[in-house]
């Protein structure tokens, strides 16, 4: 390793990106990914340290130098193998990851400048071996003759199913809606996320032998005890967390006052981007106004541009330290036109005689000391309201845990929150077979962190069928 | 993909279809709803089952052509396949033997109303219908009402057949009458719940409505669906869709209701455009 300097005279190398101007009109995915000469460039900057500390910053340990040592020799097929081993859904997680506080955040080379471009290295393998069709199948065991359930397709489903199905389980995923993926399909948006890329994921796990059910709410169709009584013998719960949060403000519900949940979902599953050429109907505001400042807030205002709005914007109530969306996505956003209403919280939604939004007023906030999140907290100046013009709407705010599956599941333990409690290392629940991960456990989370409690959950279903 | 059974026009425009969707008739209880996407660009739309038969693997609905997506619907036939049934979602009606029951469905919501009356007079209550349309040839299932309940009722706003008024005012005669009550149930369109609810409140006769807010996913994901009860926000797929009628917030629910017109509008004109051009 000492005698090659040179490896890190070779800079971070970008990823070259849709201009800002055209893609703010477009759903088109912004970064466009690299060729394989800045892939091969990027991966020859990594140090193949023999403790690779990236590993550790990894919640499903892909083994980091490996596959990007293939990449440098231009096996990029056997890279996404490599990372396949580990990481299911390597396509997704090189966008989505918040790479900067994980695996690259752990990267020696951070301390020496910039880290290697772990994600945009691992898309890069995916994206190939996708588009040239080298996904090889594994080997699967014998059949074991077990039936397991995985409910709720999103990241942490389809972790767990991928996993279960490589043990040689028979393995059913039910998903409620008529697609799977979770938050991938509904709620992350085409730009940042290709549907085509979740569906390709999907498609891998029904071809290692993975059932699907859509259309399947348990806890309605069927409950989770229906489920054991039709012969499956572990249960995984993976439905994400649920219903959408709001201010509880006068005015809430004016018409094109949306959840983000419900705005993404409209655009994303429902595609309601195409309207008329799909069903779906959205109000294309002209002056939107999302409240929040999360990656959801990120994903909204974002569409709401593509919607065709010339003014979208960001209220939040702390300032731009304290946001918690992704740097990059607020640089997005930004490089995009989005402005940004900082230090203001709305107290009320104003609408026109026909019952549409025609404004929101604001409350002026200065920071105080720091809550139990560490983070400042904002308080409101008196008297500094005004009102600001908007047709439309966003309120994103979080998410509350879905309460439907509690309440038809008897025997499940949940926290005070709704939430299920499940061990953090087993994924393993109060109720015997019922295993659960994602967040409906942890609340809102991420898809890496999703896919990880999938991993473990599927582990320990395996010894658990093992004693059974 | 599920299946179309059977069809039958009840009505000019109304509808009954049979689909197969046995596991979902195997789960079905009187107030519970179905969301169906017809093709791939297709939108999810809500519809109440009137009955199912579990040794079939059927369950019914039957629905109105209001708009795009419900036009085109009308549009299959026995035989053709619809995209995707989810359900059964909403809480089942509460269903327990409290007396004497009224049972009042207005126009469509008689067929909603149907399974109810049916569940309330197997838990052994005494079951008094009322069911109204604009005229008499909008008037559905009146067959199926009169063997459901102790006593059918029936008008038309017009008079063309049976009392001339409302269904309100057929719920205000009994109450005239000293008639004893104990649950009064409604569906209809929203002024018609509202009347009945005006109508019941002073006698203080507990009085549920299943309300009908636009939604999308049916599980509690999107918040579409809510609706202002009692001064506070309930989601109708998850919360509901029966509540009760006296602490609804109608003004506010039809409103909701109108957030799409324009839109709705540009999609009837579309399809009609080419239906038009297939001819
Ligand atoms: C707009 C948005 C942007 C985000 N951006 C990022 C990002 O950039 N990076 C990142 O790491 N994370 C991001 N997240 C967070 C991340 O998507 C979630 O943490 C992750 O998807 C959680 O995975 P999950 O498998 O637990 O649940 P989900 O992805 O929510 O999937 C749950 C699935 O279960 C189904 N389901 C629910 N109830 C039932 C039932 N009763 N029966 C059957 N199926 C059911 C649901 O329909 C859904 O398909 C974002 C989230 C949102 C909403
Ligand atoms: C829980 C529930 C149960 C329902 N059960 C039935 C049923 O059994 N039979 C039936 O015919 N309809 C029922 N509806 C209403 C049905 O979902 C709508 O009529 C349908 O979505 C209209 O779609 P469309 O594309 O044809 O019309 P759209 O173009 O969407 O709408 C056309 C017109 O219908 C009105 N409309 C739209 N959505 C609704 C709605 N949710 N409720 C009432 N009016 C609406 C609009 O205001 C508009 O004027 C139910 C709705 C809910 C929420
Ligand atoms: S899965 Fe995420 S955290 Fe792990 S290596 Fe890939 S990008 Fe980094
Ligand atoms: S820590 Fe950085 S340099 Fe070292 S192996 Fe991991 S990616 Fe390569
Ligand atoms: S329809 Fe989406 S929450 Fe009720």
């Amino acid at each position: 390793m000492e005698n090659q300097p040179k490896k890190q005279q070779v800079p971070r190398q970008k990823m070259p990106e849709q201009d800002p101007k055209q893609r703010r009109h477009n759903f088109n995915e912004v970064p466009l990914g690299f060729s394989e000469e800045t892939a091969k460039l990027e991966a020859s900057r990594c140090l193949q340290c023999k403790k690779p500390q990236c590993v550790a910053g990894c919640p499903v340990e892909v083994n980091i130098p490996a596959f990007i040592g293939l990449i440098k020799k231009g096996d990029y097929a056997g890279a996404a193998n490599k990372i396949k081993e580990t990481n299911a859904l390597p396509a997704v997680c090189g966008r989505v990851c918040p790479q900067e506080d994980q695996c690259e955040k752990n990267c020696i080379l951070t301390k020496k400048g910039e880290s290697v471009g772990i994600g945009r290295l691992e898309r890069f393998a995916a994206d190939y071996a996708r588009c040239h069709g080298e996904i090889s199948l594994p080997q699967l065991p014998p059949p074991t003759g077990k039936k397991v359930a995985v409910v709720g397709s999103g990241p942490a489903g389809l972790t767990c199913a991928g996993d279960l199905a490589k043990m040689g389980h028979s393995v059913t995923l039910f998903e409620a809606l008529h697609l799977p993926g979770g938050v991938l399909v509904y709620g992350i948006p085409e730009f940042r996320l290709p549907k085509a890329i979740v569906a390709s994921e999907v498609d891998y796990l029904l071809k290692i032998g993975v059932k699907l059910e859509v259309d399947c709410i348990v806890g309605r169709t069927r409950t989770v005890d229906d489920l054991f009584e039709d012969g499956y013998s572990a249960i995984f719960l993976g439905v994400g967390a649920g219903l959408p949060k709001f201010m509880n403000i006068p005015g809430e519900n004016l018409l094109g006052v949306y959840s983000a949940n419900e705005y993404l979902t409209r655009i994303n599953l429902m595609k309601a981007y195409q309207f008329p050429e799909a069903d779906t109907p959205i109000i294309k505001g002209k002056n939107v106004i999302v409240v929040g400042g999360g990656n959801v807030a990120m994903d909204s205002v974002r569409n709401a541009l593509r919607l065709g709005a010339e003014k979208a914007c960001i209220v939040y109530r702390r300032s731009l330290e304290e946001m918690p969306a992704r740097k990059e996505e607020v640089h997005h956003a930004e490089q995009e036109g989005v402005q940004f209403d900082l230090l203001c919280n709305p107290t009320r939604v104003i609408g026109n005689d026909k019952g549409f939004v025609s404004g929101i007023e604001i409350q002026k906030m200065e920071l105080g000391a720091p809550d139990a999140s560490g983070r400042r907290s904002p308080v409101p100046i008196k008297g500094s309201e005004y009102v600001i013009p908007a047709d439309t709407v966003v309120m994103s705010l979080g998410t509350n845990a879905q309460p439907l599956i509690a309440a038809t599941t008897k025997n499940l333990g949940l926290n005070k929150w709704g939430y299920i409690i499940a061990d953090e290392n087993t994924g393993a629940t109060s109720k015997p077979g019922v295993y659960a991960g994602g967040d409906i456990v942890t609340g809102s989370a991420t898809v890496i962190l999703a896919m990880g409690a999938g991993k473990k959950a599927a582990r320990a279903m395996n010894e658990y069928l093992k004693t059974i | 993909m599920y299946k179309i059974l059977f069809k039958k026009t009840l009505a000019q425009s109304i509808h009954l279809m049979r689909i197969e969707a046995p596991q979902i008739a195997r789960k079905r209880k009187a107030g519970q709803f179905v969301i169906l996407r017809l093709h791939d660009r297709g939108e999810r739309v809500p519809l109440t089952m009137t009955t199912s038969d579990a040794k079939e693997g059927s369950i019914s609905i039957v629905f109105q052509e209001v708009g795009k997506t419900s036009m085109e619907l009308a549009k299959m036939k026995q035989g053709d396949s619809i995209l995707d049934v989810a359900g059964p979602l909403g809480n089942p009606t509460h269903i327990e033997k409290i007396g004497t029951v009224v049972c009042i469905g207005g126009g469509l919501g008689v067929a909603p109303v149907y399974p109810i009356a049916v569940a309330m007079k197997e838990a052994g209550n005494k079951v008094i219908s009322i069911i109204g349309a604009r005229t008499k040839d909008l008037l559905i299932m009146e067959k199926e009402m009169r063997a459901a309940s102790d006593e059918l009722l029936v008008s038309t706003d017009d008079g063309s057949y049976g009392f001339f008024g409302f269904v309100s005012q057929v719920l205000q005669g009994l109450i005239d009458k000293k008639t004893p009550i104990n649950q009064v149930v409604t569906i209809g369109p929203v002024p018609m719940m509202k009347a009945v609810c005006e109508v019941a409140r002073p006698h203080n006769i507990s009085t549920m409505v299943s309300l009908n807010p636009i939604m999308v996913d049916g599980t509690g994901m999107c918040g579409v669906c809510r609706v202002t009860i009692g001064g506070q926000m309930k989601f109708g797929c998850v919360d509901g869709p029966e509540f009760d009628g006296f602490k609804v917030d109608f003004a506010e629910l039809s409103k909701r209701l109108r957030s799409y017109i324009e839109q709705e509008k540009i999609s009837l004109d579309k399809f009609k455009c080419t239906q038009c051009a297939a001819m």
